[in-house]
């Protein structure tokens, strides 16, 4: 028995580490754990990109959920994470709104003209103000805001297909949208 | 001269790091020494590996400016950090609090001590009692 003992040692070290890869590779290290979820959403005032005089507030928006989704041009996870916007915001079955971030108008415009667009409407935080009252700390963020203005889920980092069917149509059924299935 | 360029170049770069890192303006020292204090605390959550205080990171900066805002405005060091939290959650905080929620964070060291601590000790009780009923000659087999 004494004589397999290394061997037992090397192997519980080898189911060990390989149990930390396999942790570390299905999750997301550097994601910290917003203190907002469940609770009621920042107020924010912020202008139309392609309106600036206008803007949009959190109290017009309520009475009915909707995600806000925050992209910038300079972001490279963003160029990941469009083209499954692109396929499923109209499947979300909630307005998703896009939330620039830290950009400069034409910098946005020429990154939508170039990949499209797939929000209802686009609001833009050039300061970055307001984000910090979110808790943005990394683009791009996703938030599912219910009909009374709380946040209800956030995802840090590209949304995938996957992670909409498993993670937000749960969470968008929850707060009474109906969304269609995703593939 | 090559011998006093080097430390004066090695200055420049210094002082272009600080200025890079701190453009804000600053009443006097104490309330300087305030800020880097309370921005050394904070974790930058960009580069997680950083300080508020040492991050260049864009939101970093959006912070630092902020913290400074709440300064002006005569907030303590403790509304400050609350504000952060509340927003960011105690991740921010390289000093965490003590709480159910992060127990395993402040007792978790302690707990493998005792486990390692009563390994050795069980470890050597078996080895002096054996050493006492006189090993057999080639027990050492590997």
């Amino acid at each position: 028995m004494k004589r397999y003992l290394p061997l037992i040692g090397f192997l519980v070290l080898v189911g060990l580490f390989g149990w930390g890869m396999w942790w570390n590779s299905h999750h997301d290290m550097t994601a910290v754990p917003s203190p907002l979820i469940n609770k009621p959403a920042p107020a924010f005032n912020l202008p139309k990109l392609y309106a600036p005089s206008e803007h949009v507030s959190k109290a017009m928006l309520l009475g009915k959920p909707y995600l806000i989704n925050v992209f910038a041009s300079w972001c490279v996870a963003c160029l990941e994470e469009h083209p499954v916007w692109m396929a499923h915001a109209k499947n979300l079955g909630v307005p998703l709104i896009g939330y620039d971030y830290k950009d400069p108008p034409q910098d946005a415009k020429a990154w939508i003209a170039k990949h499209g667009n797939p929000y209802s409407v686009i609001i833009t935080d050039r300061s970055g103000h307001t984000a910090i009252n979110f808790g943005v700390y990394g683009v791009p963020e996703t938030y599912l805001i219910d009909a009374k203005g709380f946040i209800r889920w956030k995802h840090i980092g590209p949304v995938t297909p996957k992670i909409i069917r498993t993670n937000l149509i749960p969470k968008l059924r929850a707060v009474g949208a109906h969304p269609h299935e995703v593939k | 001269m090559r011998y006093w360029l080097f430390p004066i170049l090695m200055l420049g770069l210094i002082s272009f790091a600080a200025q890079a890192i701190n453009p804000l303006p600053f009443q006097n020292n104490a309330e300087r020494l305030r800020f880097q204090n309370l921005a050394s605390q904070l974790r930058c959550l960009v580069c997680q590996n950083e300080s508020l205080a040492s991050s260049n990171a864009k939101l970093a900066q959006d912070l630092r400016a902020q913290v400074f805002k709440m300064m002006q405005a005569g907030k303590t060091n403790q509304q400050i950090k609350q504000y952060l939290v509340d927003r960011y959650s105690d991740y921010v905080l390289y000093d965490p609090p003590l709480k159910p929620s992060n127990y395993a964070l402040w007792f978790g060291p302690f707990v493998f001590l005792i486990l390692g601590g009563l390994g050795v000790l069980l470890y050597l009780r078996k080895r002096t009692s054996s050493a006492a009923a006189a090993p057999p000659p080639g027990d050492d087999d590997w």
